[in-house]
């Protein structure tokens, strides 16, 4: 750390955050730094709930199977059912089920103390998630429609054969390259954005707080906002954290469904 | 501050994946997944089945519940029908027999009035016929007595008439004698 931050007692986020060092197995594919970590707590505790959770389930439920079941079955009707219909929606199921609880587990971290940090603001976890979205999507296609897929995927029909010079070219980037690419993008950014907003916050509070205030400055007091703000954002946070796990596993659905549609 | 912008920008990329994120980005999506598939989603499934197949078991038991309450019902309802016209029935033969019954005992008593009345008017003739028998043969031989009586002071000194008045006199006595028979016998 440069001294002259030190000094002054404000330690701005720095996209260093990102990038703790390892811990474990430095240097090896399997290097675990601090947010390796909070991912396998994540996965630990995803684990651990989805077993217990699921273990014992009565036909009339208790009260933790109540709330068990209302978040499978959000997912189940809600995002699969409603999207991809009762038979393709029982097959994507598991995939579609993982990426909105493990998104969301992993999101949720940012938000609470000690973790301090989404377990998807680096991009490798969000980045599989969209590679393995989209691979599911164009599977879905082929395997229902063959080469037909290929064909209402790029060569919108009703369109003049000239403008698919124009046309086709737009659909492969966006159908192919911009769906993975934002995917990803949306959920890093969101995580990124929050983690260096919420330890901005912190950091300014902590320096309002007990940098200035105890030195007898009054501008000390703008410390009592920033800590409003800060409760308010977390709040935000959370929210964000579920959205997130939510759009990413509803498009995952929709793309799917926008393969396997018989017209385009 | 410079530096350590500097040297962030040495160390990581937020847009490059290093290898380990990457690892354990697909380790964590494949225990997930496999977690669901292989125990989540069947416990689910299982559970939403059995919770569908108890919901049905108990509308069917509903349903036949309701048939048996409403066979029951219709048999009660027959049976009700049943009874009432068994009653009707009953009624009706017991006021028929009421009827009957009435109708031959007023029969009966008529008869037995007519009976009587028969009886009690030849009775009546009989003892009127017997009185008046027995008083015209009293009112004959008072006639004579009288009729005796009378011309019997011209005939006194007649020895025929003073047999006669003997004769009756000592027939007077037999009459007595033997009571109400004779004066019959004697016309």
């Amino acid at each position: 750390m440069p001294a002259a931050a030190a000094a002054s007692g404000f330690e701005p986020p720095t996209i260093q955050d990102f990038f703790p060092a390892a811990v474990l197995f430095q240097g090896t594919p399997f290097a675990l730094n601090r947010i390796m970590l909070i991912r396998l707590l994540v996965v630990a505790l995803l684990v651990l709930w989805l077993w217990l959770g699921t273990r014992r389930m009565q036909l009339v439920p208790g009260r933790g199977q109540v709330i068990t079941e209302f978040l499978l079955g959000f997912v189940r009707n809600n995002i699969a059912i409603e999207t991809l219909g009762e038979q393709d929606g029982r097959r994507f199921m598991p995939v579609i089920m993982t990426m909105f609880f493990l998104t969301f587990g992993m999101n949720i971290t940012g938000a609470i103390p000690g973790l301090q940090i989404a377990g998807s603001a680096v991009i490798g976890l969000p980045l599989v998630l969209a590679i393995i979205a989209w691979a599911l999507f164009i599977y879905a296609g082929f395997k229902k429609l063959g080469w037909t897929y290929l064909k209402n995927a790029l060569f919108l029909p009703g369109v003049p054969w000239p403008l698919y010079f124009l046309l086709t070219p737009l659909e492969i980037l966006s159908t192919f390259i911009v769906r993975p690419i934002t995917l990803t993008m949306r959920l890093l950014m969101n995580m990124v954005s929050g983690h260096l907003l919420l330890a901005l916050v912190y950091a300014a509070s902590s320096f309002f707080l007990f940098t200035l205030l105890p030195s007898g400055n009054l501008f000390g007091l703008i410390g009592v906002g920033t800590v409003a703000f800060g409760v308010l954002y977390l709040g935000f946070e959370i929210f964000v954290a579920a959205l997130q796990a939510y759009v990413f596993a509803f498009l995952t659905a929709i793309y799917i469904q926008l393969a396997v549609a018989e017209e385009h | 501050m410079h530096t350590h912008i500097v040297a962030a920008a040495e160390q990581g990329n937020l847009l490059i994946p290093s290898v380990p994120d990457l690892v354990w980005g697909t380790f964590a999506f494949v225990v997930i997944l496999v977690l669901f598939i292989w125990k989540v989603l069947p416990r689910l499934n299982q559970l939403l089945d059995d919770r569908s197949k108890a919901i049905e078991g108990r509308i069917d038991e509903a349903k036949h519940a309701r048939e048996e309450a409403e066979r029951v019902l219709k048999q009660y309802q027959e049976q009700l029908a049943e009874a009432r016209t068994e009653a009707g029935r009953i009624r009706d033969q017991a006021r028929e027999d009421g009827k009957r019954i009435i109708a031959e005992l007023r029969e009966q008593a008529q008869t037995e009035a007519d009976r009587v009345t028969a009886q009690a008017r030849a009775q009546i003739e009989a003892e009127r016929a017997s009185a008046v028998q027995s008083l015209r043969a009293e009112v004959g031989s008072l006639a004579i007595d009288l009729a005796s009586g009378v011309i019997g002071e011209h005939l006194a000194d007649d020895k025929n008439a003073t047999a006669l008045v003997d004769r009756f006199l000592a027939e007077l006595d037999l009459d007595q004698a033997p009571g109400a028979t004779s004066p019959g016998a004697s016309r």
